[in-house]
């Protein structure tokens, strides 16, 4: 329909290695660009403060989380250590009085070394046992957060983040804001969209799938695992300390707690494991629904005349946030990315047979 | 040194261990069965716990009724999440399993806290809260009864693998492609598997409500019953109340050196640490199958 292909057919290697296969896809992507270019002519402030910036930096977020998780096949579930560190090192740099630039890189850095930690349990062991894993190092790494004032700022707890300056130029506005977080967003999105047509990405797929027939064909897993949890430490950090400096302003210890960490999984697995364009969707399933559940359970109660508990109200999202988990796993295991797959496929040949590949 | 004082805090760490024995014999039960790692055993035992209460409170029970009430709920609580969840993601991989046991946990929590509120709420067994003396070491009465429950939990389960039914899930941990080629209903099996593992959540739940109320730090347990279950060899009941007593001691005797060196709250760093250290080092227990994928 949209289409207006019966298949898709390459005659050579350049045509099967574009990043968009399809003018469809380009075209689509384009249209999306331009209307996030737009989005602060288009969108009231409010929503593009609230919905639009946290969507766009989680989702850089949640890449990261994909390329270890999706790609590399490491599960990972202290991905919100990771950040806090990426944060609390940008935020005392910035404060120090190194201009943002390199503050940002300094915590993207920071991240990669401490996030490497965590690929020295996954050269150990896999699956289950790396989570374990991991979820026992968020908890260390959470005590040595709250434990440490020098850290996470003094009695309170709080760290107050600078202004956020780039090229010069200070940023105030909310536009301004978002523009940073469009920005970031775009830049890793490119890079991962480039991650599947590079040796990089075809090693991490490799030990993915198996990594002792990976070592046979010469990728050497070790190699390759620590790099990809470095990178996606990287993209962490940058995301974390972007989250403060646009959107909480405050850095605290809870922002980056153990649940937070599943969060992220959560975004990343009921996008699709290893799907670009799942991860938005399951970012914005997580972030955005169960504040909107919420929103018309008090509409549906008011227009019913019932009064409802603040009580209940105050947990009626996370009950959501977790049947949202279940329901999504159920339907579809390989996630949101994968629903949108299985529509585009059908409708690119529509109205004749199912899409064969 | 003050042997009288360490002997204390190893016998009552020892006893607090049990307890966590207590939530890890559900963890185990299920592992066992399906190599399942439930991370929901958390919300299973909240919701437990605020089970008992609802028929306790709201209902008006006594609570020697309902508590065994609670456990035939609980029951079909569990055999119902196996049959409507877990099975439509049986052999898929481990990373969407865990999600979903992770997104059943948030659902639970919510669910209840959404129903019955978010305040602390007391079980009130009924157990006295008057020191009990042995020679000179204190001893909490109600860690001692939760520490008894656990021990003849412990025995029960020896019991019950093997009576029939018993054998048939021991035969599934097994193997549960032959399991299936003799005919074991392998599916009511591991059914049966989360049923019983809510039911331990009942006995659990009640016993660290009355400990430490019931709210929804109860879920917290997880890390801390994670811990012991891994410690043990997550597929044994034996390795889990061993490990229990283990992490109790270690936890206990362990806060009480650092605690003055760090400032306080070093309990959840041992656990942390031992869970490490523990996949580190010896990654199927100290009693497991030694069949565990290493990379």
């Amino acid at each position: 329909m949209f289409y207006r292909l019966s298949g898709v057919h390459h005659a050579n290697y350049v045509s099967d290695s574009r990043i968009f296969k399809l003018p469809a896809d380009r075209n689509l992507t384009a249209f999306i660009f331009l209307i996030g270019l737009a989005a602060p002519f288009i969108i009231p402030s409010l929503y593009l403060n609230s919905y639009m910036l946290p969507w766009l930096i989680w989702t850089a977020a949640a890449l990261g989380l994909n390329l270890v998780t999706g790609w590399a096949g490491q599960l990972h579930l202290g991905y919100a250590a990771v950040m806090a560190v990426g944060a609390y090192s940008s935020i005392h740099a910035a404060r120090f009085g190194v201009p943002w630039e390199f503050a940002l890189i300094i915590g993207g850095l920071t991240s990669s070394v401490i996030g490497s930690l965590f690929a020295f349990a996954a050269l150990r062991v896999k699956g289950l046992y790396l989570a374990l894993t991991t979820l026992a190092m968020q908890f260390v790494m959470d005590w040595v957060l709250t434990h440490s004032p020098a850290i996470s700022g003094g009695s309170h707890a709080s760290l107050q983040s600078p202004t956020l300056a780039l090229l010069g130029q200070e940023i105030t506005t909310d536009t301004g804001f978002y523009y940073v977080a469009f920005g970031w967003c775009v830049l890793v999105t490119i890079f991962m969209l480039n991650l599947k047509r590079t040796g990089l990405g075809r090693a991490l797929v490799a030990v993915r799938e198996k990594d002792f027939a990976a070592a046979i064909l010469g990728v050497n897993s070790f190699y390759y695992k620590i790099l990809a949890f470095a990178t996606s430490s990287f993209i962490a950090g940058v995301s974390g300390a972007l989250l403060v400096a646009t959107f909480f302003f405050l850095a605290a210890p809870e922002q980056f707690s153990v649940a937070v960490s599943i969060q992220v999984l959560a975004m990343v697995i009921v996008g699709g494991l290893g799907s670009i364009i799942g991860s938005y969707f399951g970012v914005a399933l997580i972030l955005l629904v169960p504040g909107i559940v919420n929103g018309l359970v008090v509409t549906l109660s008011d227009g019913l005349g019932t009064q409802i508990d603040v009580e209940t109200l105050a947990h009626i999202p996370n009950a959501v946030y977790g049947a949202l988990i279940v329901i999504i796993l159920l339907i579809e295991p390989l996630g949101l990315g994968k629903l949108y797959g299985n529509i585009r496929d059908y409708l690119m040949v529509w109205p004749f047979d199912q899409f064969k590949k | 040194m003050d042997w009288v004082f360490l002997s204390e805090l190893a016998i009552n760490g020892a006893l607090t261990g049990l307890l966590y024995s207590l939530f890890a014999i559900g963890l185990v039960l299920i592992y066992k069965a399906s190599s399942v790692p439930n991370l929901a055993q958390g919300g299973l035992t909240m919701v437990g716990a605020y089970v008992v209460l609802a028929l306790a409170r709201d209902v008006g029970l006594p609570l020697w009724l309902a508590i065994p009430l609670a456990a035939v709920v609980m029951f079909g609580l569990g055999f119902g999440i196996e049959r409507v969840a877990l099975r439509r993601l049986a052999g898929r991989p481990v990373v969407m399993i865990l999600m979903l046991t992770l997104g059943l946990d948030i659902f639970l929590r919510g669910t209840t806290l959404a129903i019955w509120g978010g305040t602390s709420r007391s079980m009130e067994l009924g157990v006295s809260y008057d020191p009990l003396f042995l020679g000179d070491i204190f001893i909490s009465r109600i860690h001692l009864v939760g520490a008894g429950v656990a021990l003849a939990l412990f025995v029960a389960f020896m019991l019950f693998f093997r009576t029939r039914t018993g054998i048939k899930l021991r035969a599934i941990a097994d193997d549960y492609m032959a399991s299936w080629s003799v005919g074991i209903a392998v599916e009511r099996g591991v059914g049966l598997s989360w049923a019983l593992a809510s039911v331990v959540a009942v006995a659990a739940g009640v016993i660290w409500g009355e400990i430490q109320g019931v709210d929804q730090a109860l879920s917290l347990l997880l890390l801390k019953g994670l811990t012991v279950a891994v410690l043990g060899g997550l597929d044994s009941i034996l390795g889990a109340v061993i490990a229990g007593i283990i992490l109790g001691v270690v936890e206990n005797v362990g806060a009480d050196f650092l605690d003055p060196l760090v400032g306080g709250g070093s309990r959840e760093l041992i656990v942390a640490a031992v869970l490490i250290l523990t996949v580190m080092i010896r990654p199927h227990g100290l009693f497991g199958r030694h069949d565990i994928e290493r990379v």
